[in-house]
């Protein structure tokens, strides 16, 4: 049995290595991807270009203006001088955001009055213009603090909040998308990579008909999955420490937990995904129909189903569902509790246990269907 | 040992009422042979006769409708995975990768079949001697020619030594030179004890047979040794005339009615006389027709019959 596998293990081995075409889009892909995603997809908002509508240009507004300044969040890109020319420049989108500060109000403020700032936000990004919101809230919030104080000081007294907020985010203090989305990137692109691969390798001897010498040979069915699916273990294997180390190196992902935990949760979604490889491999008849049939079934619902971008808590119920179907929901709580947060296995045993299943239920389907195809040449 | 038993080993396959139905379509119609030990069986048939049907049932990568048969004594139906231990198998679609070398095909099929160490060695260096391609084993199989590659896989298909053989239409697309070479390891093969079932729709190949099979339309209609096949199918003599004006001439000898049949062979017209038909007598009106016609007749001489005569006999016969 072992000398079977091994020499469908070796020839596979011998073909990867000799399609150098092939070899070097395996390697290409992943860093296209990373790159791609860890420089384009960033839901960061920082650097929000700013338009000042100062109607009364005194040293007050001056102050109060500089609190935008002093961050990386804002950039004032302008300052605008006529009511036409903030509607302007919030259409042609030279800036994101207008303060407009009133005529009267460093007047209003010392005569111990309420004084209103108008903030002009770009509304067409839902997102964007929420987080906006917020960070001039609190920018506001800080000036009016700082103020209170200041005053109270002079008068000898001592601002004392009722209630104080400290809030830390855990796990990804500083809140930077790349850290959230390496895990992400790298179930899509073990994903991709297994499914397409064994699947289309599997085709490839059906059309050249290679396949017949070996359904004639006593290789069995599990012999053959076995063997071909232990090489692209290997191979994958070598691609994930590689967007490792590529996150590392160039967004500083660095993986917190156990590396133990990393490379079994790995193993087992690998498995499930050369399995999904080899059922393909049983539904399609030419390398092209593998080709897209592959990229189908793990791309799409990896990107949309798993929680990749979109949080699954706010899908609908039935939609929820679905997302069971994609073996990357449950293998990215294993990598975002490893690598971000560095929990132990108390908090994804069940997504092993789950991956295990469906690695065990894909292996079988696959391992039947290739059996029947066996018989019906 | 009784008759039963001794047969068993006699024989290396036996086929009993072997169905395929594919739908509506019956592929092979309920056929029933055996093949002896150690012999070259011709399964002869034209294009979707059943020919290979008939061999993915036997090498057990086709499931029969019903019926069964006994493949170097395992059955099909239920040992399959036996079956498979003891036969060798090559399509006419080539089956080596094309992406390896020599070496590394011959090393893959020997490990599929279990072979390592000492044993893969000396088989390795056995397919490369009988193919031919010794100190090559490094090339891209892909850049052999094609009768190279057929005697290569061949070699593959029997690197582990196997009782039976199953050979469908190995020399499709191979040069003569190249196919004689062929039929020479198929000769060896089957000196050393190997039974060798070989499809062909080269009638001439089929001489070099013990014995031959003709499948038509999914059942047998004939079989025996090339001989007794000759001697009874074809009662009558045949005349081979060599002439100019090949196509006026067989059109005319047609038209006479005065002979069973005419069949035009590459250059040559070949005339079935009628029973009773004496050979001078024949010579005459052909030489008569001829002449009449200004055809220039070169020669005419009675032939012994091959294998396409009985072939095309007894396919007219069903017709």
């Amino acid at each position: 049995m072992f000398t079977r596998i091994f020499a469908i293990v070796k020839k596979e081995f011998r073909q990867i290595v000799r399609d150098k075409r092939s070899l070097v889009l395996i390697f290409f892909y992943p860093v296209f991807m990373l790159i791609l995603f860890g420089y384009a997809l960033n839901f960061d908002v920082t650097h929000i270009k700013m338009g000042i509508y100062d109607l009364e240009k005194s040293e007050f507004s001056r102050e109060f203006i500089k609190t935008f300044n002093s961050s990386e969040y804002f950039d004032i890109v302008k300052y605008i001088n006529n009511p036409d020319d903030v509607n302007h420049s919030l259409d042609d989108k030279s800036v994101q955001c207008v303060v407009t500060i009133p005529a009267d109000f460093s007047q209003k403020f010392y005569s111990k009055e309420k004084t209103d700032v108008q903030f002009l936000v770009d509304g067409v990004n839902g997102n964007t213009a929420t987080i906006i919101m917020n960070y001039v809230n609190a920018a506001t919030l800080g000036f009016s603090q700082k103020i209170s104080a200041d005053i109270l000081a002079r008068a000898g007294g001592n601002i004392k909040m009722p209630v104080n907020i400290q809030g830390v985010f855990w796990y990804n203090p500083d809140l930077k998308t790349t850290e959230f989305l390496i895990p992400g990137l790298i179930a899509t692109i073990l994903i991709v990579i297994c499914v397409t691969l064994t699947a289309v390798s599997i085709v490839r001897e059906k059309e050249q008909g290679t396949i017949e010498q070996i359904n004639v040979s006593p290789v069995s069915p599990l012999e053959l999955i076995l063997g071909k699916i232990i090489p692209y273990i290997l191979l994958a294997i070598l691609i994930s420490i590689i967007v490792l180390l590529l996150g590392a190196i160039l967004f500083g992902v660095q993986i917190k937990g156990s590396i133990l935990y990393m490379f079994v949760g790995t193993l087992l979604y690998l498995i499930a995904c050369l399995s999904m490889g080899i059922f393909v491999s049983t539904i399609a008849d030419s390398m092209q129909v593998a080709f897209q049939l592959s990229t189908l079934i793990s791309q799409l619902p990896t990107n949309i189903l798993s929680g990749f971008i979109f949080p699954i808590e706010s899908m609908p119920w039935p939609i929820q569902i679905i997302t069971n179907l994609s073996p990357a929901k449950f293998f990215l709580v294993i990598l975002r509790s490893v690598v971000i947060k560095g929990t132990g296995i108390e908090t994804f045993w069940q997504q092993f246990v789950y991956l295990a299943i469906f690695a065990l239920a894909f292996l079988t389907i696959a391992m039947i269907r290739t059996a029947r195809q066996r018989r019906t040449v | 040992m009784n008759l039963a038993e001794k047969n068993k080993i006699e024989n290396s396959i036996e086929v009993k009422n072997l169905t395929k139905k594919f739908g509506d379509f019956t592929s092979v119609d309920n056929v029933s042979f055996d093949v002896r030990k150690g012999e070259i069986f011709g399964f002869l048939g034209a294009n979707g006769a059943g020919k290979s049907t008939t061999i993915k049932m036997l090498c057990g990568i086709l499931e029969p409708t019903s019926g069964d048969a006994t493949v170097g004594g395992y059955s099909i139906m239920a040992q399959s995975e036996s079956v498979k231990r003891n036969i060798g198998y090559m399509s006419q679609k080539f089956s080596l990768y094309n992406d390896l070398t020599i070496g590394e095909n011959i090393n893959f099929f020997g490990g599929v079949y279990g072979l390592e160490g000492e044993d893969l060695l000396k088989r390795k260096k056995w397919v490369l001697k009988i193919a031919n391609l010794e100190g090559k084993e490094k090339l891209l199989t892909g850049s052999l020619p094609t009768g190279i590659k057929q005697r290569l896989a061949l070699g593959t298909a029997v690197i582990h030594s196997p009782t039976i053989v199953f050979l469908d239409e190995p020399t499709g697309g191979v040069d003569p030179i190249e196919r004689r070479n062929f039929w020479n390891l198929i000769n060896d093969l089957s000196a050393e004890g190997t039974t060798v079932f070989v499809t062909t729709h080269y009638l001439d190949e089929a001489e070099f047979c013990n014995r031959i099979l003709l499948i038509d339309a999914g059942k047998i209609i004939a079989g025996g040794s090339p001989k007794e096949l000759k001697e009874k199918y074809i009662t009558t003599i045949i005349l081979e005339i060599e002439c100019d004006k090949t196509i006026d001439a067989l059109t005319l000898l047609e038209d006479s009615n005065y002979f069973d049949s005419t069949t035009i062979f590459g250059n040559y017209i070949h005339v079935k006389l009628k029973e009773n038909t004496r050979e001078d007598e024949a010579k005459a009106i052909i030489h008569k027709l001829l002449s009449e016609s200004n055809i220039k007749e070169k020669r005419t001489d009675k032939i012994s019959p091959t294998l396409e005569d009985v072939f095309i006999t007894l396919l007219e016969k069903k017709d």
